[in-house]
């Protein structure tokens, strides 16, 4: 399958489980809100330039938001985390050129430890941004604290769950093309 | 000149990111204030086709649940009918009009039903979609109930379909009174439970008790009087200051909503003209 396409069918996919499983869920705690829409943009290919990284991050956030009725408000923070992709791959990276050699970042590609701090680190970016621009219009300083926490761990938690689930197979190619 | 331009090429990115970020925001903001944004009109079309779809599936499994909520209704209208009233001395006969739509009264309120295609409760800003648009007569600034209780108001309208700012909203408020006193007071939601929202501005001097039932007013222009809001589950304390915190527990219960009434004000146009210019007219 082509990267393309691939990445058309979880663009479809992320979306709707995002919005017809995840948003349909009775909360747990106000706290608690599960994302994993996002994860879209953390397995896009390494090969995207920053400008389309930038605007795909964009268009997908506001797909999602005109489910919600909130424009804006995804769109903002997954832009903010395309846009930060490339700088946090560059520091994390293992090996020299490992993102020549593989297609899109993974366990594989990028082994354990650097993956999940990659991971994290934009979690915690998209969470606390999404969170401060609901608490602009809305709620105190403790629900802000204590909604990205929470929903941080329980999105992590759903991540771990998908990639054990959906094992992302990778070759190594070879530069010399 | 150059030099801008050689700035704008080197930084390209970071203008790109910077760019999209003010249009999210612009979009984010300024449809708070209006409930209006670029495009909403005609992606609630396309979104209520894909929400239509997943409803079909849904509303089969909510269909015992949806069932018995209609039962409930049918029962407390069948309640309300003539032959159930008796009167008890057969010379002076009570005898009730039940053509209400006389030569001299006119009628206020229309009701529309509708089928409820998406709903949240799971967000600080709750919407419900309904699968009636301004083909159908729906416009925004509508009341709209359920079976139970009220439900929300319209505030987004595409051409097949609506969108409703669900009770569970920071920003919906309605006035509303206690049955025992017929004291008012305002219905806000604290964003924090979806099981119970607040009532405010209720004077410290009116006797409020556990279980007291919350029914809305004819000065809401949203709703007819007397329909059921919900039920006073807990007073909360607050010595400095004159007014009561009420929780009230909504009528509706928000997680199987499957279909809501849609309340036409016929001479919602009419009041709010008139005190439009009463208003010009002071200042």
């Amino acid at each position: 399958m082509s990267e393309l396409l691939k990445n058309t069918i979880r663009f479809i996919l992320f979306i709707l489980v995002q919005v017809f499983i995840l948003f349909k869920m009775p909360p747990l705690h106000r706290f608690v809100t599960p994302y994993l829409y996002y994860l879209y943009i953390l397995w896009l290919p390494f090969s995207l330039s920053r400008a389309s990284l930038t605007f795909i991050g964009f268009f997908y956030g506001l797909c999602l938001d005109y489910f919600t009725k909130t424009p804006g408000l995804h769109a903002a923070a997954c832009t903010l985390i395309a846009y930060a992709r490339p700088f946090v791959i560059s520091i994390l990276i293992s090996q020299e050129g490992a993102d020549k050699n593989y297609v899109a970042p993974s366990i594989v590609s990028m082994g354990w430890a650097p993956y999940a701090t990659y991971v994290i680190v934009l979690t915690l970016l998209h969470h606390t941004y999404l969170v401060l621009l609901e608490w602009m219009n809305f709620g105190s300083f403790m629900y802000f604290l204590g909604k990205v926490v929470a929903s941080t761990a329980i999105s992590l938690l759903l991540i771990l769950l998908t990639e054990l689930l959906f094992f992302r197979k990778q070759k190594f190619r070879t530069n010399t093309i | 000149m150059r030099n801008v331009f050689l700035f704008i090429r080197r930084h390209f990115n970071f203008l790109f990111f910077l760019v999209l970020q003010i249009i999210a925001l612009s979009f984010l903001f300024r449809f708070n204030k209006f409930h209006e944004a670029a495009f909403l009109n005609v992606s609630t079309e396309i979104t209520g086709r894909v929400n239509e779809r997943y409803n079909n599936i849904e509303y089969y499994f909510q269909l015992k649940k949806t069932n018995e909520s209609l039962v409930q209704e049918n029962l407390r209208l069948r309640q309300q009918l003539k032959e159930n009233y008796e009167a008890p001395d057969s010379i002076r006969r009570l005898i009730h009009d039940t053509i209400r739509v006389d030569s001299n009264s006119v009628i206020k309120y229309m009701i529309l039903e509708a089928k409820v295609v998406s709903n949240t409760t799971s967000q600080q800003a709750n919407y419900l979609t309904i699968h009636r648009g301004f083909a159908q007569g729906v416009r925004p600034n509508m009341g709209v109930t359920g079976p139970q209780g009220i439900v929300g108001s319209v505030v987004n309208v595409s051409k097949n379909f609506a969108t409703v700012q669900s009770m569970l909203h920071y920003q919906f408020r309605v006035v509303a009174k206690l049955k025992h006193s017929n004291e008012t007071g305002t219905i806000e939601w604290d964003g924090q439970s979806p099981l119970y929202v607040t009532l405010k501005n209720i004077p410290r001097s009116v006797r409020v008790e556990k279980g007291d039932t919350v029914l809305t007013t004819q000065v809401s222009s949203l709703f007819p009087a007397n329909l059921m809001v919900g039920t006073v589950s807990e007073i909360v304390p607050d010595n400095t200051s004159n007014f009561y915190t009420l929780k009230v527990r909504p009528a509706t219960n928000f997680g199987n909503i499957e279909y809501v009434y849609v309340i036409d004000n016929l001479q919602y146009d009419e009041q709010r003209m008139l005190e439009d210019s009463t208003r010009k007219k002071i200042q």
